[in-house]
């Protein structure tokens, strides 16, 4: 008993740090009164962009780089949204399916491959775990005094809640947005990177596997708090790893196919009991112009 | 002084200013009067930066300036208090006040510090609020302080009330004059826009009037009548109602300590050819009341009556059989589909009886019979069937909801806030239906947030305070200071 135990919370730990990264940024996003269901496609970016750095550089630095290319996509996600006022859900959609179409085609044309780039040195570890794991529980915190204890904090939430009010206060609503849709890609690029290179030693071509959407039901669950949206991240990496080690300890116990989507089917319920939206941010979705009433 | 000179802005096709041309000088009380939709909260908010004009230039002291943002003309001294407020009911009435300019310690936010000069700057304005509340938490009279405080705490030279009595009672409106009085004495500019003459005349030292989009004239307080300036507003003379005594018949509609989700112990009559107002601050039990009478929320206890018939349980369908018709508040939410033709709207409720109807199939013919009769009598315009009833104005909306319910040839007629956000023209058609519909031995239960309103139609009236009738009055003794108490909730019963 105390062995399987050992073995759940030692790969939480390994599950759980994309995701609270990805919820953490997705929180962030929506916070500030912009939907992100393009977290998806941002962990994508941020897999694979670190994966290749690394061939080139030292891995945490390719790390970064990852995070970088996640706030890259974001920031198309932000003119998007808050330049041109898309839709904010369809730009989030179509960032996903472009990200997911053209993650295939760099593989095949840059390594001619259509599964996965070289392998790379992973991150460094420390106790056991990869430095990106301890990150993950000292971020949570962090993301939640900058958000309830700063200035920047108190406008972002102000953003999500009324726009107007931050507005007439003389800030500027898009710009204020835009620096947390921004922060949101990095996290979720920090999440990709974390796939790639700390979780394996590669990209490949199925990443981050609905691992985005996971995330933005975390917050959902997590009440848009980071803290929240942490805890529910890792209640859902437990899921995974039960799967795992109820895989390896008991075969047969459920059918494969079921045990392969225990992940998933708790996400949906878990969404389905918290499934209220009374929780969410008073404008969230809803764009920002001076001139429109 | 600032000077607006030649400022112009139009909104898709609709022109908001036309060539605008205004001078405030420093020290002065500046009201702006006009209709709805006459271009003042678009002129104030070109002032403050919100609103970009198409052409036309702002001038501080001489000084040409682009006011780009709001924090340009912040930064010039202009401070605003919007028409709809502009707080974030999540956060504190500090939070609230110091957003944008925070006081800081290190990285992080002085929230200390933020509460005790906010509470500075609420005593020096005599307001007793705390700093730490929840806004949510705050009556809408509060509310309005935190938004004067807001722009205050800035240290403001000029600053805009954009229909800040609107939601008031008038004991707030009387101690929100007098602290804007006095801030006036202390060296600040203030300009007032209003539509509620009275107030006007008694608390400007100038008056600009404006129609349409462009400034009609100017006018000192002195020199002028509410007649003559409602003149000005309108273009024409103003249409003034008169009212009948009432000649009440049966009970139409009857309470016994009703209660319901935010109704408490609700006792009360209504008959035949009377007007009933609902008086009472937003959010006091009012829309609760227009919808438990007309099915839209059920009641857990007491006894309701509704034309001579005793109803435990009550639906919108029911309602309608027993002869409610239903004015609600919200237009576009619960009375007409905005993507929906003006002849549809008219026939929705009714769309399965004749005439708008011959058996299962829809009576094309008939139902634009019926609807060309009824948007001529009630001079709904443009009066085309074929219409989206979202592409006509608020006004005409508001006619044609009220065409359609009275059509039904109702017993009592339930309407809420009748004449929000109509023009004076519309305003008036209205309450000449409603006034009509009494003559003709309709039971008319009326809620307005416009007390105004409510003293000017009602033949008797109920204040609403949490949820409870607190208090009745016959048209005979309305009186206004203490139907306000009421409201407030500080009169001694
Ligand atoms: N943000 C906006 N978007 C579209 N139309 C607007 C906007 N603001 C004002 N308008 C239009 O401009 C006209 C003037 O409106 P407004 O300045 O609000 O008038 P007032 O404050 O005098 O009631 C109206 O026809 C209104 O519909
Ligand atoms: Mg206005």
């Amino acid at each position: 008993m105390g062995e399987l135990l050992r073995s759940l919370v030692s790969s939480v730990l390994d599950a759980a740090p994309p995701l609270i990264f990805a919820a953490l940024g997705a929180t962030l996003s929506e916070r500030s009164g912009v939907v992100n269901v393009g977290v998806e496609g941002m962990m994508r970016a941020g897999a694979f962009v670190a994966a290749v750095a690394a061939l080139a550089m030292p891995t945490p630095l390719a790390v970064v780089v990852g995070m970088a290319a996640g706030a890259l996509v974001a920031s198309v996600h932000a003119v998007l949204t808050i330049r041109l006022r898309c839709d904010q859900v369809v730009s989030g959609m179509a960032i996903n399916l472009v990200m997911l179409a053209l993650g295939t085609f760099l593989l095949e044309a840059l390594f001619s491959s259509p599964s996965s780039t070289p392998p790379i040195t992973q991150l460094p570890g420390w106790a056991g775990h990869p430095v990106t794991t301890w990150l993950a529980f000292a971020l949570p915190v962090l993301v939640h005094l900058a958000l309830t204890r700063t200035a920047w904090g108190l406008r972002v939430r102000a953003a999500g809640e009324k726009p107007q009010a931050v507005a007439v206060m003389g800030v500027r609503v898009g710009w204020l947005r835009a620096g947390a849709v921004l922060a949101s890609g990095a996290l979720a690029g920090l999440g990709g990177a974390v796939l790639s290179t700390a979780t394996l030693d590669r990209f490949e071509h199925h990443m981050p596997t609905g691992l985005g959407f996971m995330a933005v039901a975390a917050m959902v669950f997590g009440r848009w708090t980071p803290l929240g949206a942490t805890a529910a991240a890792v209640f859902f990496a437990f899921g995974d790893a039960l799967r795992i080690s109820l895989g390896s300890s008991a075969p047969g116990l459920m059918p494969q196919g079921v045990l392969l989507a225990l992940p998933y089917l708790l996400t949906l319920v878990v969404l389905a009991v918290s499934g209220q939206r009374s929780a969410a941010p008073a404008a969230l979705g809803v764009a920002w112009d001076p001139e429109v009433r | 002084m600032i000077e607006l000179a030649h400022l112009t802005k139009q909104f898709g096709g609709v022109t908001a200013l036309d060539d605008v041309s205004l001078r405030i000088d420093a020290g002065e009380r500046l009201a702006l009067v006009g209709e709805n939709g006459a271009g003042k909260s678009s002129l104030m908010n070109v002032l403050y930066g919100l609103y970009q004009p198409d052409s036309g230039t702002i001038s501080f002291d001489g000084v040409p300036t682009r006011l780009r943002t709001p924090a340009a003309a912040l930064a010039r001294g202009v401070g605003m208090v919007h028409q709809h407020f502009t707080l974030v009911p999540t956060l504190s009435v500090a939070e609230n006040v110091v957003l944008g300019h925070e006081p800081r310690r290190g990285l992080g936010l002085d929230l200390s510090r933020a509460r005790t000069e906010v509470a500075a700057t609420c005593a020096s304005l005599g307001f007793e609020l705390d700093p730490r509340a929840l806004v949510s938490s705050l009556t809408v009279g509060s509310q309005q302080k935190v938004e004067i405080v807001k722009a205050l705490h800035r240290g403001v030279k000029t600053l805009v009330l954009d229909e800040p009595t609107a939601v008031l009672t008038p004991q707030e409106a009387t101690e929100l004059f007098a602290v804007t009085r006095t801030l006036s004495e202390r060296g600040l500019t203030v300009i007032l826009i209003s539509h509620k003459l009275k107030e006007v005349l008694t608390f400007a030292t100038r008056i600009a009037v404006m129609r349409r989009g462009r400034k009609v004239t100017e006018v000192s307080p002195q020199g002028t009548t509410p007649e003559a300036l409602a003149e000005a507003m309108i273009g024409r003379a103003a249409p003034v109602g008169s009212h009948a005594p009432a000649t009440p018949g049966p009970v139409v509609l009857s309470l016994h300590q009703v209660c319901s989700q935010g109704l408490v112990d609700v006792s009360l009559e209504l008959r035949a050819g009377e007007i009933l107002g609902i008086a009472g601050v937003d959010g006091n039990g009012q829309r609760e009341l227009t919808e438990v009478v007309t099915g839209l929320r059920p009641f857990t206890s007491g006894v309701l009556t509704v034309a001579g018939q005793r109803v435990d349980r009550l639906d919108p369908a029911r309602a309608r059989a027993l002869g409610v018709a239903h004015v609600p508040e919200d237009r576009l939410r619960r009375a007409l589909v905005a993507d929906l033709t003006v002849e549809e709207n008219v026939s929705l409720g009714r769309h399965t009886q004749p005439p708008f109807a011959k058996g299962p199939r829809i009576d094309f013919a008939g139902r634009r019979a019926r609807t060309l009769e009824l948007v001529n009598a009630n001079d709904v315009r443009p009066p085309t069937p074929t219409l989206r009833g979202g592409a006509l104005s608020g006004g005409n909306q508001q006619k044609l909801v009220v065409a359609r319910e009275l059509d039904a040839k109702p017993k009592l007629l339930v309407v809420n806030q009748p004449t929000r956000g109509l023009d004076i023209a519309a305003v008036e058609a209205v309450r000449e239906r409603l006034r009509a519909q009494r003559l003709e031995g309709c039971g008319v239960l009326l809620v307005s947030l416009d007390l105004d309103e409510v003293l000017a139609l009602a033949d008797r009236l109920v204040v609403f305070a949490r949820g409870r009738a607190v208090a009745t009055f016959e048209r005979a003794t309305f009186d206004e200071r203490l139907i306000g108490q009421h409201m407030l909730g500080v009169a001694h019963a």
